[in-house]
């Protein structure tokens, strides 16, 4: 089996920038990218901050050549992808097993629950094309196609963790020997269908989110994609550049507590930060940065928080949830976080967490609150834990 | 490094499930959707649960136990599913009840539960599994990404018996969706006829299908997994499978029975009929959609069917399209497509 996968190009875009440079710039302003909702159709408007690309459908559609029509999903995942794959610059491409492993958890529902009105009210009404896109499946394939993908291409969906599975599968599928370069990650467009799920069950903050605080109220939904090209020593080795760095660790475990709820221990992401380290032969004082899932939930920050108290304690690194600035881009979140975790190896940054000002009081440590430069940056975890108990840890180090 | 299928569980429009004999008493419908046989449940999950639960996320726990008790193991390596479409029952339950109560006054069930790794979820909290966990969503193969994900976990020494299961629900809404773009026949038709009435469109169906993978040989494996190739718009399918039966060392005379996903529409049997008359002239010919209906994850019950034809040596009469005297397959090749864009090859060897 190979024994490095390395990660040679990013691409990128939510609410606070649409590629890289804007990201970077962004972090460093402390600026979020939550606002009032503007794009979504929603009677929670005015009500619930959302953290919305500040592109609409028609300057996406504009920007990627996709047909008129298209779902904001696979709008948003062919700008980042497209982005990845030219970050890349990865001459003859077309000689290697190239693969893409998207993931999403909404497919096309923003196109869906417009047909579905008109389908509701009478069962022959509602325009076809706008459920042909429906599944999860069908975004990943439209991007592929538009990028000339077609030796290996799958979509995977564990709710909030699935685009860090996407990343981890795209690994082994380079140590298999089935792959030579993957692009992975994912994408998610806010839609009322999870804006009104999260609302229901009364985990969305009126606010802007707190991460990590005491006086957490619940997350902020967010929207975007993001999206890593991870290439064997092969492909590396004819590659006259430097890569950001490698992926060193990764382990997906599951809660086994309840459907949505994380368990107080945090076993699953307690597992998955432990074997992410086994596997990446580190230590827990190896690590200089955590990206934190973070998404500002009372249950989610406690039980994240308890596991990594039992794997960190006395020494903890600094840490932050980024979802202070995106939101909580569910399918596409570990995607998104995975490009901020090479990046701050790339550039020895660390993010903030925005809007932090009380500890949780049953944990020992707190998040870092400003943008730090020149930092040791060598091993970065960055967890995604989802729905259905779904816990997921990368490691990404330097090369 | 070699691949078994310990276990097979299957629960579909036929009695697959936990049958003694297999496929002896056929089942006949007359429509263009076949329905499932729903096992007893209570067997398999806390009533309590039950009622809360939609068919696909009970049909997927139930065939998955059945599966881990078949091959008498308590606890799986990991856990990998494959669906399309998901939770449809839940999703459609919610998207009424945003469109109806325009966004207010809704309860958070159908929402918890409509996410698409909710089988697999549900399978490792009753089972308190915290191994791998993972759910591909890619159209007519997501069962076959969720076979090769496991592969790749053996082949890596990181898990065995592994749980792999295909399983996907149809609902009135989106039979009616599907109809509509055209997937189905315009007239209802006996599914025994199916295969013999080549016309557009085929009939839907729905089930799940689970399976236990090692790579530990015994003599109680119903089969070997030989070799799996999933393609997306391969530019010559016929170059595929020949290429396919090299690497593994084998000529088309090798292959003692060809199983097929024909499903009795025009343009999609078209392409079996290629691949046979180029590569499989003579060869016994089996096939199984007028049995359980076509659905993204259909060939899970593929696999269970050509499974069980290699243990038990024998070939049901109502599969076989082009038989042979005193059949008794040692080795098969299980080809499906879907639409004519994914395609997925399985060489199978009896142990």
């Amino acid at each position: 089996m190979s024994s490095k996968v390395y990660i040679v190009g990013l691409g990128v875009i939510s609410s606070i920038g649409n590629n890289v440079a804007e990201h970077l710039a962004a972090f460093e302003r402390e600026e979020a990218g939550m606002a009032e909702i503007s794009k979504l159709n929603t009677i929670h408007q005015g009500e619930l901050p959302v953290a919305e690309v500040k592109l609409s459908n028609e300057e996406l559609i504009a920007i990627t050549g996709l047909p008129v029509n298209s779902s904001r999903t696979s709008l948003l995942s062919s700008v980042a992808a497209k982005q990845a794959l030219d970050d890349a610059a990865i001459p003859n491409l077309n000689t290697f097993r190239v693969g893409f492993v998207s993931a999403n958890t909404v497919g096309g529902m923003d196109q869906s629950e417009d047909f579905f009105v008109d389908f509701l009210a009478d069962n022959s009404k509602g325009k076809l094309r706008y459920v042909h896109d429906h599944e999860c499946g069908s975004i990943t394939e439209i991007v592929a196609s538009q990028l000339g993908i077609h030796d290996i291409v799958t979509t995977i969906s564990t709710a909030c963790s699935s685009s860090a599975n996407a990343i981890f599968y795209a690994a082994r599928l380079i140590k298999n020997d089935i792959a030579d370069v993957v692009i992975a990650g994912g994408a998610d467009s806010l839609t009322k269908f999870t804006l009104n799920g999260f609302n229901t069950l009364m985990i969305l903050d009126k606010e802007f989110c707190k991460p990590f605080d005491e006086n957490r109220a619940g997350l902020n939904l967010g929207e975007g994609a993001g999206y890593l090209v991870l290439v064997s020593d092969k492909v590396m080795s004819a590659l006259n550049k430097v890569p950001y760095c490698i992926l060193s660790g990764y382990n997906n475990s599951n809660d086994a507590f309840h459907q949505t709820a994380s368990s107080p221990e945090g076993t699953g992401s307690y597992l998955a930060m432990k074997g992410a380290l086994a596997k990446a032969g580190l230590q827990p004082a190896d690590i200089n940065y955590i990206n934190l899932h973070g998404t500002g939930t009372p249950n989610n920050d406690s039980a994240e928080g308890t596991a990594i108290k039992r794997v960190f304690d006395p020494f903890y690194p600094p840490m932050s949830s980024t979802k202070s600035y995106t939101g909580h881009t569910l399918g596409a979140s570990g995607g998104i976080e995975a490009v901020f975790s090479v990046l701050a190896i790339k550039h020895l940054i660390i993010y903030p967490n925005l809007r932090f000002s009380t500890p949780i009081s049953e944990l020992p440590f707190a998040p870092v609150t400003s943008f730090l430069k020149d930092r040791p940056v060598k091993h970065v975890l960055s967890n995604s834990f989802g729905f259905g108990g779904n816990c997921t840890s990368l490691i990404f180090s330097v090369a | 490094m070699k691949v078994y299928i310990r276990s097979a569980a299957s629960i579909s429009a036929q009695k697959s499930f936990k049958q003694a004999g297999f496929l002896e008493e056929v089942i006949e419908y007359t429509g263009t959707r076949l329905p499932v046989i729903e096992p007893d449940f209570k067997q398999y999950i806390d009533p309590k649960l039950i009622r809360r639960m939609s068919h696909v996320i009970k049909r997927g726990v139930a065939a998955a136990s059945e599966c881990l008790k078949e091959a008498g193991v308590d606890m799986p390596g990991a856990i990998i599913t494959g669906t399309a479409f998901g939770c449809m029952e839940d999703t459609i339950t919610f998207l009424t009840r945003i469109v109806e109560g325009n966004e207010e006054m809704l309860p958070p069930t159908a929402f918890i539960q409509s996410t698409h790794n909710t089988v697999a979820a549900q399978i490792a909290l009753m089972l308190k599994c915290h191994a791998y966990n993972n759910t591909f969503v890619h159209k007519g193969v997501s069962f076959e990404h969720a076979l090769l994900d496991a592969i790749m976990l053996l082949n890596e020494q990181e898990a065995d018996n592994i749980l792999v299961g295909g399983t996907e629900e149809m609902v009135d809404t989106s039979f009616k969706v599907l109809t509509r773009l055209g997937l189905y026949k315009r007239w209802p038709l006996s599914n025994l006829n199916l295969l013999q009435t080549v016309s557009a469109g085929t009939i839907g169906g729905e089930g799940a299908a689970f399976f236990l993978l090692s790579d530990k040989s015994d003599p109680n494996n119903l089969a070997e997994l030989r070799a799996l190739k999933v393609l997306f718009n391969p530019p010559n399918i016929v170059h595929s499978i020949s290429t396919l039966l090299q690497e593994n060392d084998l000529t088309a005379a090798d292959i003692d029975l060809v199983v097929t996903g024909k499903n009795g529409d025009t343009r999609n049997d078209a392409v079996y009929k290629k691949v046979t008359t180029a590569i499989f002239p003579k060869q016994p010919i089996a096939n199984y959609k007028h049995l359980c209906g076509e659905y993204p994850v259909a060939n899970s019950f593929g696999l269970w069917l050509a499974a069980n034809i290699l243990k038990k040596g024998e070939v049901p009469e109502v599969v076989l399209e082009r038989a042979a005297s005193n059949l008794r397959p040692k080795r098969i090749l299980l080809y499906n497509h879907y639409q004519n864009k994914y395609h997925s090859l399985m060489l199978l060897d009896a142990v």
